[in-house]
């Protein structure tokens, strides 16, 4: 996992609440065998609609999905992280996430930022008056940003502390029990040699 | 303090323990399906990773793999996928794997204790629940998720909390013609599905102890089916005599140094298990499920029973609402149930002498004519074990199907499943809902009981038949 200190890409507001897993990702789409490719279902039943947000080019190539309300809730599957990273999405912001969906994003390294629900709407508004603009992600001082000047929008987010060390330090579960590497050798030298091998050396 | 069995195991393996973090484990055994590795093999791809210990690792194809035309392409094109990216990834990763077609290819429970692989005092891993089959020769055995499977591909360890041990003690032996399925469909019954859920469990006391290693096998099978996170049972000489001379076990010197350690996994004296359960086995009888899942079993000379002789309030919920699944009526005799279907096979059920009793009981009778028989061997191995004995030829001339290796109906993920509304008796351990079909109606039995009903087409037991009139000597 690589790791996340700061991230400044094109804003996407998505002005819907409680948009559950089967929405980000149809069931129909899990059959791949596969970690990527599944961008090409990300919120497929609103894909069709040329008013949609990701139809829209003014926010082609958008990184920080800035969602509504009850984010992710509905089924565990993992997919649905999968989905909004294939498509190349590093950052959701949301005043409030499933705890699944926050759960499974921090494994996979999205970043799930949680706001005030009147910075949603700010970013909203800022977003829909400049199409296309940039939103900064500071994991490192929790910090929202967007615009310039006065009406420039600053604010924190939320993130607990855990995921946030892991995150900052690109480690999923596999990179911690990595970083135990000389522990796992050490056992392996103590293994007696009767203990079974599927490869004879 | 002495310390139980799954104690000792668990502290040989343990890697890395800290304070307020679970102990860090390490794995002696993975073994791997195409149902629940794609993805874990392609997160290792995605982050340049790779499989830390191939020798240790071993693939099989089994879950959605034809029982039929074996030899052709995949007909169905999930499924075809799926064993297609197995065997990519069994080749891009360096993994062992036994492929369709393939000599040593099964049920990877079936397998790995048929090669020898699976021995004492070995932490032993898969993506599937039914992984607690291994316990039954003293190891840990245990199923786990795709995101876990990654993680012992990389790191041949896992991060696991330690669960509360449980002794299930089944003094006395069984009577003639009573099995370990039903001692184990007995347990659930008495525990209710989630009975187990949090422990490690041993087995153990007389009808235990008497019981064939595929007996064993059986009993630990159906652990995590009335929730346990693994069942295991001490190795004995039983345990030792089965593993000798497979072609994984030790051998020589290796093998007194491996006997010498594997006796001394069993419980202390003084060691203290966390809750204990205590069964007579000599009462126990054929034993039959009426329900959609696992601990809705009566004996088979029992009824369907009555929703209102439950006390809770859920459990009659339950039972009434599985009676509609069902299609059954509340105090109909068990042995008056028609079944269409006789599955015998699975991870449960699908070994050699399993085979070898269906065989004795059918031998000389005819299949009833609405009643459909499926014999499907748990591995090629047994397979061609079964040919050799002649079994083969007893099954289809009593007017069963012969079939290749596989989970098969177990799951009915590949073409053998049940139709809407066909009741099935079924060696397998699973009852759900749809499990084996959608809409198809799963009554979990014996060898015995699914020898017999085949005969019958009700369910029966082997005293219910009629002497066998032709070809019995
Ligand atoms: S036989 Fe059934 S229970 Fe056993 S591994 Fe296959 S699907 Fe799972």
């Amino acid at each position: 996992m690589d790791a996340f200190t700061t991230h400044t890409g094109v804003g996407v507001p998505l002005r819907r609440s409680n948009v559950d897993t089967d929405q980000i990702i149809p069931a129909v789409y899990l059959k791949r065998v596969t970690r990527d490719g599944f961008e090409d279902g990300l919120f497929s039943a609103w894909r069709n609609d040329p008013t949609f947000v990701l139809n829209d080019p003014s926010y082609a190539g958008g990184s920080v999905l800035v969602a509504g309300p009850d984010f992710g809730t509905g089924s565990s599957r993992e997919h649905a992280v999968w989905a909004l990273q294939n498509y190349g999405f590093k950052v959701v912001i949301s005043a409030r996430f499933a705890d699944i969906f926050r759960g499974n994003s921090g494994k996979a390294g999205l970043l799930a930022a949680q706001v005030d629900e009147k910075v949603i709407q700010r970013l909203w508004d800022y977003l829909a008056d400049q199409p296309g603009a940039s939103i900064t992600v500071d994991l490192e001082t929790r910090t929202v940003r967007a615009g310039e000047g006065p009406d420039a929008i600053e604010d924190s987010f939320d993130i607990d502390d855990y995921t946030r060390w892991r995150l900052l330090e690109g480690l999923d579960d596999i990179g911690i029990t990595l970083g135990h590497a000389d522990d796992i050798d050490s056992y392996e030298a103590t293994r007696p040699t009767w203990k079974p091998a599927t490869i004879k050396a | 303090m002495g310390r139980t069995l799954s104690e000792k195991v668990w502290d040989e393996h343990v890697v890395r323990s800290s304070e307020g973090e679970p102990d860090l484990l390490y794995i002696d055994l993975h073994l791997i399906h195409e149902v629940t590795s794609p993805q874990a093999f392609d997160g290792l791809r995605l982050n340049g990773r790779t499989v830390r210990r191939p020798d240790l690792t071993l693939a099989t194809e089994d879950h959605n793999v034809p029982t039929l035309d074996w030899d052709k392409p995949i007909a169905d094109p999930v499924s075809k996928t799926q064993v297609d990216t197995l065997r990519k990834n069994a080749a891009d990763f360096g993994v062992r794997l036994h492929p369709l077609g393939d000599v040593e290819q099964g049920i990877v429970h079936v397998v790995g204790p048929q090669l020898g692989l699976t021995q004492p005092g070995m932490t032993i891993v898969c993506g599937d629940s039914h992984t607690s089959t291994h316990g039954a020769f003293g190891a840990i055995a245990f199923g786990i998720g795709t995101s876990e499977v990654e993680h012992v591909l990389a790191t041949q360890t896992l991060m696991q909390a330690k669960p509360k041990t449980m002794a299930v003690t089944i003094n006395g032996s069984l009577p003639a013609g009573v099995t370990a399925k039903d001692m184990v469909l007995t347990l659930i019954a008495h525990t209710g599905t989630g009975g187990g859920q949090g422990y490690i469990v041993e087995y153990r006391g007389q009808a235990i102890e008497e019981l064939s290693m595929e007996g064993r096998m059986t009993v630990c099978n159906m652990s995590i089916e009335w929730g346990a996170k693994a069942g295991l049972i001490a190795p004995d000489q039983t345990t030792f005599d089965y593993i000798e001379g497979r072609p994984e076990a030790p051998s020589g010197d290796e093998w007194d140094a491996a006997v010498a350690h594997w006796s001394s996994l069993v419980t202390d004296a003084d060691a203290l298990f966390d809750k204990e359960i205590v069964l007579d086995a000599s009462e126990m009888t054929p034993f039959v499920t009426w329900g959609t899942n696992p601990g809705q079993g009566v004996p088979l000379g029992a009824s369907v029973p009555f929703p209102e002789q439950y006390d809770n309030a859920e459990d009659r919920i339950a039972a009434e609402k599985a009676l509609e699944y069902m299609g059954l009526e509340a105090g109909t005799p068990m042995r008056e149930v028609k079944v269409d279907t006789v599955f015998v096979g699975s991870c449960t059920n699908g070994r050699i002498e399993d085979l070898r009793l269906a065989a004795e009981i059918i031998e000389g009778h005819t299949v009833d004519a609405d009643t459909r028989l499926l014999v499907v061997p748990g591995s090629v191995r047994v397979r061609l074990q079964a040919q050799e004995e002649g079994l083969d030829k007893i099954f289809i001339a009593a007017g069963a199907e012969w079939r290749g290796a596989g989970c098969s109906m177990c799951l009915g993920m590949n073409p053998d499943t049940l139709q809407p509304g066909e009741r099935s008796a079924s060696t397998s351990n699973r009852n759900f809902e749809g499990r084996q079909g959608k809409g198809g109606r799963t009554h979990l039995v014996s060898i015995p009981v699914a020898a017999a009903t085949a005969i019958r087409g009700t369910l029966s037991s082997p005293a219910d038949l009629t002497p066998a009139t032709t070809g019995s000597n």
